[in-house]
């Protein structure tokens, strides 16, 4: 660019070159609102959390401003109080394990429900569409708690199932039901199932039904033309619903309490219970920090296998 | 060429389809009966909404007829899924599957017909020969053109060689210059594989210069079918002539029913005597079709079988377009070819005749 422009003297170069400046600097002013709610409710707070992991806990909760890295060595290993043997934290380990499991299979089970029911609504002639759609998200207008209780209500021994499976004579003995993983399952899938409807939805919609229509001109059984063509062109809505449920199920925190009882802990529990009667927060806050990195690689391995798909 | 004698390809019997309930019920095809030979290129022609693509639908099998009964040769295949009819379709927006290769979709009817992989690389292979897309085969659908992606879907309709090929207003989509390639190409395919082309449009001169044989439809009707010169010379009723080319109407009477020839008189007094074509109808007052490049414009004095006024001349390169007012006030065209130098024959204004030729005077049913 040694060319030099014939016009370079002109003023009229100067008024553009300050009304430039002028735009950048409005630029910069208008983005202010949005930097400072990512500095102020993002980074801000993940700061504090992760000092505070590399804290000593306080007697009374809060944290002594001591460096420590047990909070750290806590989360995977486990020091035994009399020898100082070290072995592997099992109790997190399974909470953790448990965790993943449980949202990957509500992930799974939203899926295998919420995709027919999302094909369903977009089959609707468009009129009777969003009456579906309303349907989907009236739960949302009611506490989550309250959804749980009601859940509870349904599978706990003297519930709902059990009277009527008694009073028919079916069983003789109530169906423990209440506080396992499948009771966890089941109310996270419950709560969580719009959020994989809407956006397959969203995407099904967007789809040309007449592709549809060639695929079983060309000698494709309905399976055929749900596998090769339906599910791939709808690929990017179940990649953002499958996201959308994994996340907040790995970090759940109501279901487990009310579903899963006392013993049946996931993630979310385990931190509470180290902020609030473990008096541990530099290992609540080492704790969510580790949730943090697996939603992360979470994203990182939907994204990269989204990528793979459409190139 | 339609194959005498065979088994036809097609034969929709009786059928009736009917959509809606009976608040608002709209009937898409009456009584539809007809009969398509095997390897003929046989078109649906008619305005939009009269039921053509209906009816090529339920060929394909997307929609159930109401009533009545679909043969494919001896095979009744009215209640049959799409995926088990020897049909294929190529349709109006090509329905070209975005998330495949130009390969992948034309191999998609055979991987599902599960053909041995060496058999269908070979039938690609042969079906980008036979739309002259070879070099494109690895390319996405979406990064091709629209004529490119015209040839795509009829390679991969007709990859599974069907019994039958239904094309949907294929060529709609493309401009002028492709379209009228494509014509040919179309033509040619049909020759070379040998396939039945059931070909829907509304584009008449399409349908004059591709078909075998052409059904003109209105309203959920088919009104005539039959060779392109034959609707065009012959048409039955006043919607095909008017629908099929430009045609004057004349009002007239019978006055004389002779076994070749009608008599009618016009409205003028002059008295023709007219071949009768078609089934006469029993009462006297007819109508006359003329095709305007089927007269003959003379000065006012002589055989004129009817005299006007010229009120425009339109010059468009091989012809002149004629418009005369006659005396009941109606626009009669007549349509002249240009000879090399030689100016317009007539000044608006003008007093002149028109001399008809009653071999080319066509006697309307209705």
């Amino acid at each position: 660019m040694a060319s030099v422009s014939p016009y370079s003297n002109a003023p009229v170069l100067d008024l553009e070159a300050l009304a430039r400046r002028r735009e950048v600097k409005t630029n910069v002013l208008l983005t202010v609102p949005a930097l400072t709610v990512l500095v102020a409710a993002a980074s801000g707070p993940l700061l504090i959390m992760l000092i505070f992991s590399f804290l000593t806990p306080g007697d009374y909760g809060g944290v002594k401003w001591e460096l420590s890295f047990d909070a750290w060595f806590q989360v995977v290993l486990h020091r035994d109080i009399f020898d100082d043997t070290i072995s592997l934290a099992d109790a997190h380990l399974s909470i953790l394990w448990r965790s993943v499991k449980l949202s990957f299979l509500t992930t799974l089970v939203a899926f295998i429900l919420g995709f027919p029911t999302a094909y369903f609504i977009a089959t609707r002639p468009p009129e009777t569409r969003n009456i579906w759609l309303f349907l989907v998200t009236i739960p949302f207008w009611t506490n989550l708690l309250i959804r749980t209780f009601a859940i509870l209500e349904i599978i706990r021994n003297q519930g709902v199932i059990n009277s009527a499976l008694l009073g028919m004579g079916l069983i003789d003995a109530p169906l423990d039901m209440l506080y396992t993983d499948i009771a966890i399952l089941l109310g996270m899938t419950y709560v969580y199932i719009p959020l994989m409807i809407l956006p397959i939805y969203a995407s099904m919609e967007r789809l040309d039904f007449r592709l549809v229509e060639a695929g079983y001109d060309l000698y494709a059984s309905r399976w055929k033309v749900l596998k090769r063509i339906i599910l791939p062109l709808v690929k990017p809505g179940v990649i953002a619903g499958s996201i959308l449920v994994f996340i907040p199920s790995l970090g759940a925190y109501v279901t487990p309490r009310v579903l899963g009882g006392g013993k049946n802990l996931m993630l979310g529990n385990l931190i509470e219970l180290q902020f609030g009667q473990g008096r541990n927060w530099p290992l609540g806050a080492a704790l969510s920090l580790t949730l943090l990195v697996i939603v992360m690689f979470a994203l990182i391995f939907y994204v990269r296998s989204a990528q793979r798909e459409t190139h | 060429m339609p194959a005498n004698g065979e088994v036809p390809a097609i034969r929709v019997e009786e059928v009736d389809k009917i959509f809606g309930n009976d608040a608002d019920r709209v009937v898409a095809l009456n009584r539809v009966s007809v009969a398509i030979e095997e390897n003929e290129f046989f078109t649906l022609l008619g305005p939009s909404g009269c039921g053509k693509t209906t009816l090529l639908r339920l060929i394909a099998g997307f929609e159930q007829p109401t009533a009545g009964r679909i043969l494919l040769q001896d095979d009744d295949i009215t209640r049959l899924a799409p995926y088990d009819r020897p049909v294929n379709t190529v349709f109006q927006n090509y329905a070209l599957f975005p998330h495949m290769t130009v390969e992948q979709n034309i191999a998609f009817a055979l991987e599902m017909l599960e053909k041995p992989a060496a058999e269908i690389d070979q039938t690609v292979t042969d079906m980008l020969r036979l739309v002259r897309m070879e070099q494109l085969r690895d390319r996405r659908v979406d990064q091709i053109s629209g004529g490119q992606q015209q040839r795509v879907a009829l390679a991969r309709a007709l990859a599974p060689h069907p019994r039958v090929l239904l094309l949907d207003e294929p060529l709609s989509a493309l401009d002028y210059k492709l379209r009228k390639d494509m014509q040919i190409e179309l033509k040619r395919l049909q020759h070379e594989t040998g396939i039945t082309f059931i070909f829907v449009t509304h584009d008449q001169e399409e349908a004059l210069t591709m078909s075998d044989r052409v059904a003109v439809m209105n309203d959920g009707n088919i009104l005539q079918v039959g060779p392109p010169h034959e609707i065009y010379d012959h048409p039955s009723e006043r919607f095909v002539a008017d629908f099929i080319g430009d045609t004057n109407f004349l009002p007239a009477d019978i006055i004389e029913r002779g076994g070749d020839a009608v008599s009618c008189r016009l409205e003028s007094g002059e008295v023709l005597a007219v071949p009768a074509g078609v089934d006469l109808p029993d009462h006297d007052r007819v109508t006359l079709a003329i095709r305007p490049e089927q007269v003959t414009l003379c000065e006012t004095a002589g055989d004129a079988t009817l005299q006007g006024t010229l009120q425009d001349a339109v010059y468009i390169g091989t012809d002149t377009h004629y418009r005369i007012r006659l005396a009941d006030d109606s626009l009669f065209t007549a349509r002249v070819q240009n000879a090399r130098g030689r100016a317009q024959l007539f000044e608006s204004g003008d007093r002149l005749g028109i001399r008809l030729d009653p071999e080319h005077v066509q006697l309307l049913k209705d």
